[in-house]
């Protein structure tokens, strides 16, 4: 060993971090983090920030919520509440969601389950953290400078008309996009290039395959959102005219360029959702997902079909009837690959050993509040029904129990079950099932009501209501509040597991997968020597009893 | 913490370095990233990341283009109209520039391939001269528009006396009176004219950047006949920035 020396620049060896230290202690100092290429602190500080994004957006929704407790003014004037109600979809959209679980757990999971020491591009993947931090600022600068009351749509041409400030906002939406972009090259070069021997396509795990199916989504739609927030920039910069009726243009083609993306981004919300609830189920059932190969060909369908469907956000903004109606057709397909998800789901419960612990209780409320979103999505689907209810609140509760029943559920499941690999920490289970009883009810409460008064009428994003709206909205208000006192238990919980949870063993949860074959908290090669897989990662019958082990 | 104790236990679990150089193994070259086993496969795998980097940037000026077709069928006869107002033969002449310098890019990766590095250093300087005059005939090219008040949107028709900045003895003459021989809806024509040429100019800038940076790291003896993957991908770069204007030209330009 050493022949290379001579020739490589010369550092000693204290200054090389030993890749078999635990990833937390290898290196130490603010700088060791703030210039890592390690995927795993990479993913950590993307989940610090994600986090912030969520409890601010959720101090919005609570906000908003709040203001709509009893009719007329309660707390804010209308423009206030506009803006509110814009900040939360935006910071909850662009800095929450769409990074939540790709780029903070899938960074830390995807390299570990594939068997490799890192992402392909470790200084893109940085790079990435920078360009979404960087485009959090421009968020943040829009707040501070009067913030957007547009609506997370930035619909034209009141975005092109109003003097809110819409180009800081529009501009870090349009950052973003570029780090999740990187992001979604750096996974999808990772799993084809990166697995470890005898890491067959088959073999990956369910959520490598949701967050491949993912990352073809970010690197097919971003780019299109980039450019049309790009024009809507240069419409209200230079008066270009493109979405403009006065010189020349057409509002509806804002629409059309903004669904382009954010239809296939509805996509890249629940995908890798989807691919945390196999790998709970699978460890919580002791059972391999039922129809493996369906269920990953399910999320690639899902990644396609996203692309072909983002016209029935049109169907009352004037589009030819014939459009409407492929449109209509197409979206029904989407209930195929989504319902293979959901009955295998179910399949692979069917004679599992199931043990209900918190992470397992996240992912059945996942099917359970996935499945009412999916198939509401289905009314809104048809043309004569989605008249009625377009942009009530039966479409903010429809998307509402797509996005938060599951991408949410499956984000806080994942964080559960991870959160021990991740920090060497077990948390108090007691109190994380206290928490999600009020999650599971608050949310709940929250969107039932909105479902009822949407489909009596209710239109959205309204300041005041007539009084036979009241009690849905009183509800309402009231579920967000058990909503908001869930999520801050389960923040006192996370927080007391890192300051006094006891010491993970290394598989806690005696799962068969891979990422729980190595150390925890994993050393920062992840493994201490590459793997050689020769099973899947459900295959019970094929683990050893060691490997099942929890030391 | 010591490398000895790591270099024992596996060849592939030793050596995590942030730099991307490997001291304590002999199968891995100082080009070779930690993370990769081997050359070839980090070779593959940053061409596969470019090849889908630039797919990202076919959907990105595919919104361009969708506009560009959308406002076409609403509008032939401004688009017939305004398309005569640019400069056929500066664009012809752009044309031929960009495509001698995707022919200079791929002759500065194959020199490098050969390991010929001074031959790589005048073909990337050479890809960098062209891009600048690309650039060189853009600014009067658009300075021509400015003159004549062709200009985006709500702006269009009105002239902006930009003579102190062109020279006319370039022969841009000022043309202060409105073009109001166009057809209603030029104004489009021009957003769109400007938005993509404007978009594709700044992927130029980018270009000159990045090649400038490759061909430091050449002069610098980074590269070699076994290690070329920088150059490759930063030519492969170079001919999609090319590519987008040889749709651009005729669009623009020459459709009637």
């Amino acid at each position: 060993m050493g022949a290379v020396s001579t020739t490589a620049p010369a550092r000693s060896h204290a200054d090389t971090p030993d890749p078999n230290e635990n990833y937390l202690k290898a290196t130490r100092g603010i700088a060791s983090w703030l210039f890592t290429l390690d995927h795993k602190r990479i993913g950590i500080m993307y989940l610090v920030l994600v986090l912030i994004a969520f409890a601010l957006g959720g101090t919005f929704a609570l906000l908003v919520r709040l203001e709509l407790f009893t009719r007329g003014r309660t707390l804010m004037d209308a423009d206030m509440y506009n803006r509110m109600f814009t900040l939360h979809g935006v910071v909850m959209v662009f800095l929450f969601i769409i990074p939540s679980i790709p780029a903070a757990l899938g960074n830390f999971v995807l390299p570990i389950q594939l068997g490799a020491k890192d992402v392909a591009f470790p200084r893109l993947n940085l790079m990435s953290l920078y360009i979404y931090a960087f485009g959090a600022c421009f968020a943040v600068y829009s707040m501070v400078d009067g913030a957007v009351d547009t609506g997370w749509t930035f619909y034209t041409p009141y975005s092109t008309t109003t003097n809110s400030a819409v180009i800081p906002m529009v501009l870090g939406a349009f950052i973003m996009g570029f780090s999740s972009i990187l992001t979604g090259v750096n996974f999808l070069v990772t799993v084809h290039k990166l697995r470890a021997p005898g890491q067959t396509w088959t073999r990956l795990s369910l959520f490598t395959w949701a967050l491949y199916a993912t990352s073809i989504i970010q690197v097919l739609a971003t780019p299109v959102l980039a450019i049309t927030l790009l024009l809507l920039t240069m419409e209200r910069f230079l008066g270009l005219g493109i979405f403009d009726p006065k010189l020349g243009g057409d509002p509806v083609l804002f629409q059309h360029f903004f669904w382009f993306y954010s239809h296939p981004a509805v996509y890249i919300m629940i995908v890798p959702g989807m691919g945390v609830v196999n790998e709970i189920l699978s460890t919580f059932s002791r059972r391999a997902i039922v129809g493996y190969m369906f269920v990953a060909m399910s999320s690639l369908a899902l990644a396609l079909l996203g692309f072909l469907v983002w016209g029935h956000h049109l169907f009352v903004s004037g589009m030819s009837e014939y459009a409407t109606m492929v449109f209509s057709a197409l979206t029904f397909l989407v209930a195929i690959p989504s319902g293979v998800k959901v009955f295998n789901w179910v399949a692979t419960l069917w004679k599992g050993s199931i043990r209900l612990e918190s992470p397992m209780l996240y992912a059945l409320s996942f099917i359970f509040l996935f499945t009412i979103g999916g198939l509401t999505g289905l009314f809104l689907g048809v043309l004569a029904i989605d008249v009625h209810l377009h942009d009530t609140y039966f479409v903010v509760a429809h998307f509402h129990y797509v996005m938060v029943g599951g991408t949410v559920m499956g984000f806080v499941g994942g964080l559960h079950y991870w959160w021990p690999k991740i920090t060497g920490k077990l948390y108090d289970e007691k109190m994380a099932k206290f928490a999600w009883f009020f999650v599971f009810i608050g949310f709940n409460v929250t969107f039932v009501a909105q479902f009822i008064m949407g489909s009596r009428g209710m239109p959205r994003r309204y300041y005041d209501y007539l009084p036979e709206f009241e009690i849905f909205h009183k509800t309402s208000t009231i579920g967000s509040w058990i909503l908001g006192f869930g999520f801050l238990t389960m923040a006192v919980m996370f927080v007391m597991s890192l300051k006094s949870g006891k010491k993970s063993t290394r598989n806690p949860w005696g799962s068969a997968a891979l990422e729980w074959q190595t150390a925890t908290p994993p050393p920062l090669a992840n493994f201490v020597k590459v793997p050689t897989l020769t099973r899947g990662p459900y295959d019970y019958h094929l683990a050893t009893e060691e490997e099942l082990s929890e030391k | 913490m010591s490398a000895e104790a790591s270099s024992v236990v596996d060849p592939h679990a030793a050596g995590h370095d942030d730099h991307g150089h490997d001291e304590h193994e002999h199968e891995h070259p100082k080009f070779l990233a930690h993370h990769f086993d081997t050359p070839v496969q980090q070779f593959e795998s940053a061409k596969l990341g470019m090849w889908t980097f630039l797919v990202q940037e076919l959907l990105f000026f595919s919104g361009l283009f969708v506009a560009y077709g959308v406002f076409r069928s609403w509008y032939p006869e401004a688009f017939s109209g305004a398309s005569h107002e640019l400069n056929k033969v500066m664009g012809a002449g752009n044309t031929i520039v960009l495509l001698f310098s995707s022919w200079t890019a791929a002759m500065a990766v194959r020199a490098t391939q050969l390991g010929q590095k001074k031959m790589t250093s005048m073909f990337l300087l050479v890809t960098i001269a062209c891009a600048f005059i690309f650039l060189g005939v853009k600014y009067f090219e658009y300075g021509a528009k400015f003159n004549e008040g062709l200009l985006p949107g709500k702006y269009f028709g009105h002239a902006y006396d930009v003579s102190s900045i062109f020279p006319a003895s370039l022969g841009f003459h000022t043309n202060l009176e409105p073009s109001e021989h166009l057809p209603a809806h030029a104004s489009s024509y021009f957003s769109l004219y400007f938005m993509m040429t404007g978009v594709h100019a700044l992927h130029i800038i980018v270009g000159i950047g990045v090649l400038i940076w490759i061909w430091r790291r050449n002069e610098r003896g980074e590269f070699s006949k076994e290690f070329f993957t920088p150059v490759d991908i930063a030519a492969l770069y170079w001919h999609l920035v090319d590519l987008v204007w040889i749709y651009l030209f005729p669009l623009l330009y020459l459709i009637d």
